[in-house]
């Protein structure tokens, strides 16, 4: 018989061992629904059409367009002498000035330059995932809190939450005003912090929302600007999806207020844009931190050299984002193709018999499935997600895991795939409506 | 029966107020201050506590000076207080950073209701302050104001502080402007169909699958004994900073420590202990056996954490080592698992240097002891990259490497912070998956290292200045301390700033490293080319004679 000897059991630490990062949720368990059975038009027409990516590619051909145009974006040595030792060995965190240059403009063209940027003042990260979290690290601390307005992105509970050890409480929306932010949710959420002794650093808002689809109107950007002041804590707008407004007078950026009024309160003000949505390039990883707040700026300068940007990213972006003609039609048509696509969704779900929250951003919309529901729970969400999931085959994401108070929305992306693929995913809402509809019908003439 | 009552009341004093997480040390002081004032815990905590914080408050300003990190445990009695887990040596680190607290932040600790008008920023965005006026940082700065050129610039800053190896960079050129826009741009370079959409959209948070297997090929023959990496034990990162710090957020906990033998790379205070809020327990190594890791001296810093009550979770140990170049042998790294094992601990091996070894001496992979050895690979994580053996720092490429699942899965989370770029992932993958290029670079790199270490060394000698052996790596690890008008950090910082702004040399002087010994400086001789050496060689003569003729 063999004698076990019992090793001990080498530990990890709680940030490994936590549930924080949410990859259990829904959220990602259609996901993994979805990369088990991924539809295809030829080889699998049957598969679950992926609606729970928010990622552009209705204009990913002008970005491919003008590499192929533009080869010296992406060749090496044929530029300057020394070019290309100072890009491959360059790991300065400032990052190259060329590209902070291009970015800042190209923020500039997208809100019409009703705000001006200086590229000093822009930080590079790979990606607004870590730019969320990297302001995070440096406004909060430990057992800190921010305040965000619900429904918000299924992400944060991970890029802001999980190693920097800081809360989220929610703001909570509801459909009665269609979800917009009002000084009562503002301060009861800051009272809710106060009553657990928890400190308040920051309130973070995404402009415009995920995944409500729709921008925050000036009104309540300045009642928000105005609570952040008084309380004396930071606001982090997040602005992703500043180019993808359908229109660009929708848009207001919290940037142009700012700029209004000279700045006054400024120094409290960070903002986080990336071009993983805009210009539907996710897998480059760029993102950025813009602050009108000095030692922000240091700070996240420095750490950002946990994630920088690659030196041959920077150079092959900077020469596109600088090319004013390309952004310049870029942002347009982008926004065109953009609210043709939402028009096409919403048409097909109001002949469905579907509501959306009116929308006017975003690669999304937020869609009301209430109605539906046995129960007006969280638990009833659920179980009419399931069936989507896994008989309609659809993937969209439940209302619950963006911690919507309201049971029965669900958040439905539209940009991630083509006009065909988008038509079949209709059919099969329509379906599901129409069998739906005659199941209460037999039940009601049943009884 | 009145005792019980007290201490428990004293207890429930050092508990932070219910509900309120985090606050830490600061709170665990104020607390029982307070508890004192109201007169509950007793004379005891009355006069032990101001005590203790006097005693805190010299030892904060002696640190000031930076005196070597082998001060003596502080005396029991403050052992006696049921206190934080948190030993006071580290509180003094947190106290130092209540001190150093924003202005506003003190007044709201006076006075509740004092909000002042500017925004609060963490402890951890203040902490940077301290870091800016490091020599490390100075030195960087003069050199990016006033860089040397041979041409343009002959009077200016040499950068001798800053590890880019620029000797092969010429070869990456040439393979990248032979293969680089079919590499990146997914066909063949004749082919006219672009396509580039397999690199715009969501990739895996720890790398594309094909650059793991093209890495692990490339760990496996820069190794100069084979060894096989398998990928599915990778997880990619944005440089081996971002993996480092990775895996102490997923080995330890806010307030545990690591054993770190000195010298070490100046990064490591940030890399991994700013954001995790962790702490590094030195290890000193000797000259006198060329700065080697010895386990009897690993030992007595483990039990000396203990004993003041800090957790250490594992050991880093970067090899070929950062500053000195030298190897670990095979039978310290086994003897360094046995010691992991029996107090049960993680061990962390920085290997990023192992393609860039030149020495006589054999370079053995914690990979390949543990092929040998079956048992008790979940303590074990390896860090590697591509910044220094491949000469692209710019690229920005970290690898963990991992043989603990729930470390790799935790590590592939957390990497989606720190995804590496696209297309950078896929021109890497061409570039490595060419072996013949591969192999040459390796052999080239090696050979080009050799000659200019050999060439520096040779050069320091000649000013009677000796370096330590080193067998890998950037750098000349140099005794100067006959350089030093006093035998200490301050006389070593004194050169340092007369190499700095006389000589016009930006060195890292040994203090920034952690060193124990005064007098030792890191030299990279990867950035100079052959009649370069010369130039710094008549420089630091010159600071020499000076020297020597003022004592």
């Amino acid at each position: 018989m063999a004698i076990e000897i019992e090793q001990p059991c080498v530990e990890l630490s709680n940030v490994a061992v936590s549930e924080t990062h949410g990859e259990d949720s829904p959220y990602f368990a259609g996901w993994k629904a979805y990369d088990e059975n991924p539809y295809d038009e030829l080889t699998n027409p049957s598969g679950v059409i992926q609606m729970g990516l928010a990622e552009n590619q209705v204009s990913f051909d002008m970005v491919e367009k003008y590499l192929e145009q533009h080869p010296e974006a992406s060749t090496w040595g044929k530029g300057a002498p020394g070019w290309f030792r100072e890009n491959a060995l360059f790991q300065d965190y400032h990052g190259l000035k060329s590209f902070r240059t291009a970015m800042a403009s190209f923020m500039q063209q997208i809100r019409g330059g009703r705000a001006k940027f200086d590229p000093d003042r822009v930080v590079l990260t790979a990606g607004a995932t870590a730019a969320n979290e990297l302001l995070t690290f440096i406004l909060a601390n430990p057992g800190d809190a921010l305040l965000v307005p619900t429904p918000y992105y299924p992400g944060f509970d991970r890029d802001l939450c999980w190693r920097t050890g800081v809360k989220i409480i929610p703001i909570h929306c509801d459909s009665s005003n269609n979800f917009q932010i009002t000084p009562k949710a503002l301060e009861a959420a800051y009272q809710q912090a106060v009553s657990t002794y928890t400190k308040v650093r920051a309130v973070l808002i995404t402009n415009p929302s995920n995944p409500l689809g729709a921008t925050i109107q000036r009104s309540v950007l300045e009642d928000i600007l105005e609570f952040v002041t008084r309380k004396n804590i930071h606001l982090v707008s997040d602005e992703i999806y500043s180019g993808s407004a359908f229109s660009a007078d929708e848009f207001v950026s919290v940037a142009e207020i700012l700029e209004a009024r000279d700045y006054k309160d400024a120094e409290r003000v960070h903002i986080v844009y990336s071009l993983s949505k805009d210009l539907g390039l996710p897998g480059f990883r760029v993102g950025t931190i813009y602050s009108y707040n000095d030692r922000v700026v240091t700070t996240a300068r420095r750490m950002s050299s946990f994630t920088l940007i690659s030196s041959q990213t920077q150079h092959l972006l900077a020469t596109m984002l600088s090319d004013e003609e390309f952004t310049e039609n870029y942002i347009k048509t982008n926004r065109e193709r953009l609210r043709k696509r939402y028009e096409m969704i919403i048409d097909g779900l109001t002949s469905s018999g579907i509501e959306c929250l009116k929308g006017n951003a975003g690669l999304f919309c937020w869609m009301n499935l209430s109605p539906l529901l046995e129960k007006p729970t969280r638990e009833g969400e659920l179980e009419l997600w399931n069936p989507i999931l896994h008989e309609v085959r659809l993937n969209i994401s439940p209302g619950s895991s963006c911690h919507c108070s309201e049971p029965g929305w669900f958040r439905v992306c539209f940009a991630n795939m083509s006009e065909q693929t988008l038509e079949v995913a209709l059919d099969r809402i329509r379906n599901f409506m129409h069998e739906r509809a005659s199941v209460n019908r037999s039940l009601f003439s049943n009884r | 029966m009145t005792q019980n009552r007290s201490s428990r009341q004293s207890e429930e004093d050092n508990k932070p107020y219910p509900g309120r997480r985090g606050g830490g040390t600061a709170m665990r002081v104020i607390v029982p201050l307070q508890g004192v004032v109201q007169g509950r815990g007793g004379l005891f905590l009355g006069s032990v506590i101001p005590c203790a914080l006097f005693y805190f408050l010299q030892l904060y300003f002696k640190r000031r000076h930076r005196t070597p990190s082998n001060s003596p445990p502080p005396s029991s009695s403050s052992d006696a207080t049921s206190s934080p887990p948190c030993s006071p040596s580290t509180s003094t680190d947190k106290l130092t950073e209540v001190f150093l607290l924003p202005r506003s932040l003190s007044r709201i600790l006076l006075s509740p209701r004092g909000a002042s008008t500017v925004p609060y920023l963490s402890s951890r965005a203040n902490s940077i302050v301290k870091a800016e006026n490091s020599p490390y940082i100075l030195g960087l700065r003069k050199v990016a104001e006033d860089s040397y050129h041979r041409i343009d610039n002959p009077n200016g800053v040499i950068q001798l502080g800053l590890a880019e190896n620029k000797l092969s960079l010429d070869l990456v050129q040439d393979w990248l402007v032979e293969n680089a826009s079919g590499a990146i741009l997914g066909g063949q370079e004749d082919c006219r169909e672009f396509n580039i959409s397999g690199m715009t959209g969501y990739q895996p948070y720890d790398g594309l699958a094909e650059l793991k297997v093209a890495i692990a090929g490339f760990m496996s023959q820069v190794m100069e004994n084979p060894v096989l990496f398998k990928p599915s034990l990778m997880a990619l990162t944005t440089g081996a900073t971002a993996a480092l710090e990775i895996l102490s957020f997923c080995l330890a906990d806010s307030g545990n420590a690591f054993l770190v033998p000195t010298p070490h790379s100046p990064g490591f205070d940030s890399d991994i202990k700013w954001r995790t809020g962790l702490e590094m327990v030195p290890v000193p190594c000797r000259s006198t056996d060329n700065f080697s890791l010895n386990i009897t001296v690993l030992d007595q810093a483990f039990k000396q954490a203990k004993k003041r009550g800090q957790k250490v979770r594992g050991i880093i140990i970067t090899n070929p080592s950062n500053p000195v170049g030298n190897l670990l042998n095979r039978e310290t790294l086994y003897n360094l698992l046995d010691f992991a094992r029996e107090k049960n601990l993680h061990i962390i091996s920085n290997e990023i240097f192992s393609g860039s070894t030149y020495g006589d001496e054999e370079f053995v992979s914690m990979a390949e002891v543990l092929e040998t050895e079956n048992v008790d690979k979940d303590r074990v994580h390896i860090v590697y990259g591509l910044s220094k053996d491949l000469s692209v720092p710019g690229f920005r490429v970290g690898v963990i490497y991992s043989y603990n699942e729930k470390v790799l899965a935790a590590s592939r989370k957390l990497a989606r912070s720190c995804i590496i770029s696209a297309p950078t992932q896929l021109l890497l993958t061409s570039m490595l998956l060419d072996t013949r290029f591969v192999q040459k670079f390796i052999e080239i790199n090696r050979s080009r290292l050799r000659k200019m270490h050999d060439m520096f060394v040779a050069g320091l000698k000649q000013l009677g200045i000796n370096c330590s052996r080193s067998s890998g790596g950037f750098y000349c690890w140099a005794d100067m301390s006959k350089l030093i008008r006093s035998y200490s950090e301050k006389g070593e910082l004194e050169l340092w700033d007369r190499l700095l702004n006389v000589s016009k040399i930006n060195v890292t002087p040994g203090s920034c490293c952690h060193c124990i010994e005064p007098g030792w400086f890191r030299f990279c001789f990867t950035t100079l080319t052959e009649i370069d050496i010369p130039v710094v060689i008549e420089r630091i003569r010159r600071i020499s004679e000076a020297t020597k003729s003022h004592s």
